[in-house]
């Protein structure tokens, strides 16, 4: 979600709209601060924040996604609980439900544990190894006007999403 | 000769109304994995690493499935941390644990883990039974089964290697 130049979105404008008119949408909110920016928007009982199991986000979704195919599912997650669970995304890349989106708010930095850079701070592209793990999609988003299509696509059931 | 025990498994999963199989694969489980495939009510998700195949299980039981996760003994320490969220959550799961490292091993980088296993497991409470003989497998899975999902909780079983048959350096 973040860029290195410009201005940076806010995660929690981001998470509001993204949650957004949510109907039936099933919510994972991985461990740190998207746990929190989805609760901000309002306690909601088909959220499920996490505050453990961390790198298990996706797979949570993944498993919620496969059992309920009527339903959008949505990981909220950070770039440090994504990296944990890297190989979650080659394990999504092979099933593909067509309900499933994973959005990764991407600030480069571990925020729970005093905001050491992660990975992504040091080129690692979580978008582009979503692609190399088959996912058809892999976006990066910097403006509002994308979170905007990307809660449109998460709606839409067409394929799984994945963005940062 | 009764059937292998494979088949009663498989079974045992359509009684129980298993919906998603998680799978890092082994080959011990090769034959319950072929009967699982073959069979398209059974929704096989093939993990990179055990853990995925606890948080998997999570999302499943949230979304109303019943799930069961094969994998081999030395997966059990992958799984360490996410079996928390089974604890935390009363989240039920089925573990069928093929093992390594026990009787009969040739490859020292196997005992280790084998041997932690199960205080490995009973430590992040799971119910562990163990079968050591090819009468044992079914019983402890139907007992792991219905203990899982009657009372909420992750329960594994161990399957030996004097049931596997202990794999040899040239096979």
């Amino acid at each position: 979600m973040a860029s290195n130049s410009g201005q940076r979105l806010d995660r929690r404008e981001v998470a509001k709209v993204l949650l957004r008119d949510r109907g039936d949408l099933l919510v994972v909110a991985g461990l740190g601060a998207p746990a929190w920016d989805a609760t901000h928007v309002g306690d909601h009982p088909l959220n499920f924040p996490l505050w453990g199991g961390m790198g298990g986000a996706t797979a949570i979704g993944l498993g919620l996604a496969i059992a309920q195919p009527m339903r959008p599912v949505l990981v909220l997650t950070g770039d440090g609980e994504m990296l944990m669970g890297m190989g979650s995304l080659a394990t999504v890349g092979i099933d593909q439900p067509a309900n499933l989106s994973i959005v990764v708010l991407d600030n480069e930095h571990y925020g729970e544990t005093g905001m050491q850079e992660s990975h992504t701070a040091r080129g690692v592209d979580l978008a582009a190894a979503a692609l190399a793990c088959g996912l058809k999609s892999g976006v990066m988003v910097t403006q509002m006007e994308q979170v905007i299509a990307l809660r449109k696509a998460m709606h839409a059931m067409q394929g799984t999403v994945f963005a940062k | 000769m009764s059937a292998h025990w494979s088949e009663g498994i498989y079974q045992l999963f359509k009684q129980q109304s298993i919906r998603q199989v998680s799978l890092v694969p082994d080959a011990g489980h090769s034959r319950l994995i072929k009967l699982c495939e073959a069979d398209a009510a059974l929704r096989m998700v093939r993990l990179t690493t055990e853990e995925e195949g606890i948080a998997l299980a999570v999302g499943a039981w949230l979304g109303g499935d019943k799930s069961v996760l094969l994998m081999q003994s030395s997966g059990v320490g992958n799984c360490i941390n996410m079996l928390s969220m089974l604890q935390v959550c009363q989240i039920p799961l089925a573990m069928l644990v093929t093992m390594r490292g026990d009787w009969g091993e040739f490859n020292p980088w196997q005992v280790p883990m084998g041997r932690a296993a199960k205080t490995v497991l009973e430590e992040m409470d799971v119910l562990v039974t163990s079968a050591q003989h090819e009468d044992e497998v079914v019983p402890a899975a139907e007992g792991a089964l219905r203990i899982a999902y009657n009372t909420y909780r992750p329960a594994a079983v161990l399957i030996g290697q004097r049931v596997l048959g202990a794999k040899t350096f040239t096979d």
